[in-house]
């Protein structure tokens, strides 16, 4: 059984000027154990699709159609007080700003021990004991919980996120581009440490990010969203070396590949639409170098094109 | 280290060290307060037309270094060379400089007035220059550096707020500002890395067309070896305020020999490519640079080092045509 089913997710933001279909029929799927990267341009509804798995969504944002199982249950389902128990247990979210999202006044470890005391039955001294095997796990020293996040760096602080985050043993973890801000080597070294986690305790993971470059290393399947919608799905070689849809491959040509020729990338023309008023037809029709009458008009539809490799394409259909 | 004869920008032995702000009581202390040293003995120069990339992780000094060429922080000692001669550092002989180098800062959310029209941002190092122009000439000017910008026509930005433009546009709209006091050099800080794939090829193919027409020189700062790699001429890594390693782009990347800059090559994502077994990753972090370290600021580090490197700083050294290393092992 799959560890998490998302079908045709529907998630759209009330704004004064309308109904902003962030994410637009959107479905894909994830294995225990598995890594997904969800990857996209930054306004293509990545970030968006996680909240709506977590139920952590403004309160402009509702969804509007569509179901999201975790482990077989019906996360749509849940109120608000299920919610809460369920949240740290079932999914947590490794978010991007890791310098703003620890409280600078209450220690490292007090802020671990906050979520553990939550969910578990554990007294405050048990917990803290628990957040300091926690931040051992990801290699900071015990003795640190007893510091503040403006005695940590940033990398630093990043492993404290996902220190808490793992703090009740959740079946799955979201990571909102979590290495964004960080230098290469720190984020080759929280690439290592997720991916370490990951098998030692088989969690899903599902990795945002707007960096094809690092899942390669880190995951076993891509999702391409743009526009809020998913092109195309499959595992990394589909996607790095079988790209059949154009957004993919024009994506995956605009990063450098210092064992190339050494020449700018194209790059993509033009700019992602405003998701208030979307195009009619495929989403990508206007940057598309392959556009033709009918992406102009219909709007394609999902296909598998062997394996687990499904694209959203009018051309994969003509040249069958 | 032999200067380029026809270098526009040339750096000597440049240092920048800030002092520790203490509080009220250590001035009773006989300790000394602490400096960090951000820039600690940096040489180099940018010839006319050139691209020299600056790489380093937060913290290796590289944006001071920038800074301080434009005296936007004043060098601790050291010497910084404009065109054969010595940056000037009074006021009119700043002034007359600042035209003629230009910076282009990081985050182009944050680096524009949101409550300015676009057509007044990009004129405003011209009206801060004081040049007397004519309404007609100093508007002519501005759609110039739009267009060149490439912000085409210039009359559909003029008269727009950057809140209705995207990163792409404003980063443009950035570089505008930077180009119509017509620089010779351009410090260009991160100039892409808050911007999304698809859009910095743009941005990246504008600076090199802009050096090809303008003969502008750049330094451009990044943290990423592959975009310093596809821009530039040649590309110096920085260590904790030190040079590590200068040559030509593709010498470094291809036959880098310091161990840093092969601990960084070993760590760069490379789209596609699959990874099976783990990747060799340095532990731990760069040091605080108020920390006095002994020898190679690297050998704390460094997977190569021995006793040597923890008592003594290595030189730059010439290892081949134009290619210097600062490292014992080579």
């Amino acid at each position: 059984m799959n560890l998490l089913e998302v079908r045709n997710l529907k998630t759209y933001f009330s704004t004064t000027k309308g109904m902003l279909k962030a994410v637009d029929d959107v479905s894909f799927h994830l294995e225990s154990g598995q890594a997904l990267g969800l990857v996209g341009e930054s306004g293509c509804g990545k970030t968006t699709s996680a909240l709506s798995i977590a139920r952590l969504l403004p309160k402009e944002g509702r969804i509007v159609g569509g179901e999201i199982f975790l482990d077989g249950h019906d996360v749509l389902l849940d109120s608000e007080n299920e919610l809460r128990k369920r949240r740290w247990r079932d999914v947590s979210i490794i978010f991007q700003g890791a310098m703003n999202a620890l409280n600078p006044v209450l220690t490292v470890g007090e802020q671990i021990a906050e979520a553990i005391v939550l969910h578990e039955r554990l007294s405050k001294e048990e917990a803290l004991k628990k957040s300091q095997e926690l931040l051992d796990l990801v290699e900071i020293p015990k003795e640190r919980y007893k510091r503040y996040p403006h005695e940590f760096s940033g990398g630093m602080k990043q492993r404290a996120m996902i220190a808490m985050a793992l703090a009740c043993d959740p079946k799955l973890i979201i990571g909102d581009e979590p290495t964004t801000a960080l230098d290469v080597m720190i984020q080759a070294q929280i690439l290592n440490l997720l991916e370490r986690l990951r098998r030692e305790r088989s969690m899903g993971m599902i990795l945002i990010t707007h960096d094809l470059s690092i899942l390669g290393e880190t995951c076993d399947h891509i999702a391409v969203m743009y526009a809020g919608k998913i092109v195309e799905t499959g595992t990394v070689t589909d996607i790095f070396e079988h790209a059949r849809h154009p957004y993919t491959d024009r994506l995956i040509r605009c990063f450098p590949n210092i064992h190339g020729k050494k020449a700018i990338p194209e790059g993509i023309e033009g700019y992602p639409p405003n998701l208030l008023d979307p195009p009619a037809g495929c989403r990508f029709h206007p940057r598309c170098e392959y556009a033709f009458d009918r992406c102009r008009v219909e709007e394609p539809l999902t296909r598998h094109v062997g394996g687990e490799h499904t694209v959203a394409c009018h051309l994969v259909e003509e040249t069958r | 280290m032999s200067q380029q004869k026809d270098a526009i920008v040339s750096v000597e032995d440049l240092r920048v060290h800030f002092e520790v702000r203490q509080g009220f009581f250590s001035a009773f202390s006989k300790k000394e307060p602490p400096v960090v040293r951000a820039v600690d003995g940096v040489t180099f120069s940018v010839g006319r037309g050139e691209i020299l990339s600056l790489v380093g992780e937060s913290g290796s000094g590289k944006t001071t270094v920038g800074k301080a060429i434009l005296q936007l922080v004043s060098p601790t000692s050291g010497t910084v060379s404009f065109d054969g001669a010595p940056v000037p550092q009074d006021r009119q002989g700043l002034h007359a400089f600042r035209q003629r180098a230009q910076m282009i800062f990081q985050d182009p959310y944050q680096s524009l007035n949101p409550r300015h029209y676009i057509s007044d941002i990009v004129a405003e190092p011209l009206d801060v220059a004081g040049t007397d122009l004519s309404a007609d000439v100093r508007d002519a000017r501005v759609r110039e550096a739009l267009e060149q910008a490439g912000l085409t026509p210039a009359d559909d930005y003029l008269y727009r707020y950057p809140y209705e433009l995207s990163g792409g546009q404003r980063q443009r709209v950035v570089i505008a500002g930077a180009l119509i006091l017509k620089p010779k050099f351009i410090v260009a800080d991160e100039p892409v890395s808050m911007l999304d794939a698809s859009i910095r090829t743009g941005i990246l193919k504008l600076m090199l067309r802009l050096r090809d027409e303008q003969d502008i020189a750049y330094l451009f700062i990044t943290h990423d070896l592959s975009l310093a790699w596809l821009i530039s001429d040649r590309i110096a890594i920085m260590y904790l305020g030190k040079i590590m390693e200068i040559g030509a782009a593709e010498e470094i990347i291809k036959r880098g020999l310091h161990p840093y800059t092969q601990a960084l090559m070993a760590v760069m994502p490379v789209p596609g490519q699959v990874r099976e077994s783990g990747r060799t990753v340095l532990e731990g972090e760069t040091p605080n640079a108020a920390i006095r370290i002994e020898g190679c600021k690297f050998s704390g580090r460094c997977p190569r080092a021995f006793d040597r490197c923890r008592k003594e700083e290595p030189e730059l050294v010439e290892v081949g045509p134009g290619h210097s290393v600062a490292c014992f092992l080579v």
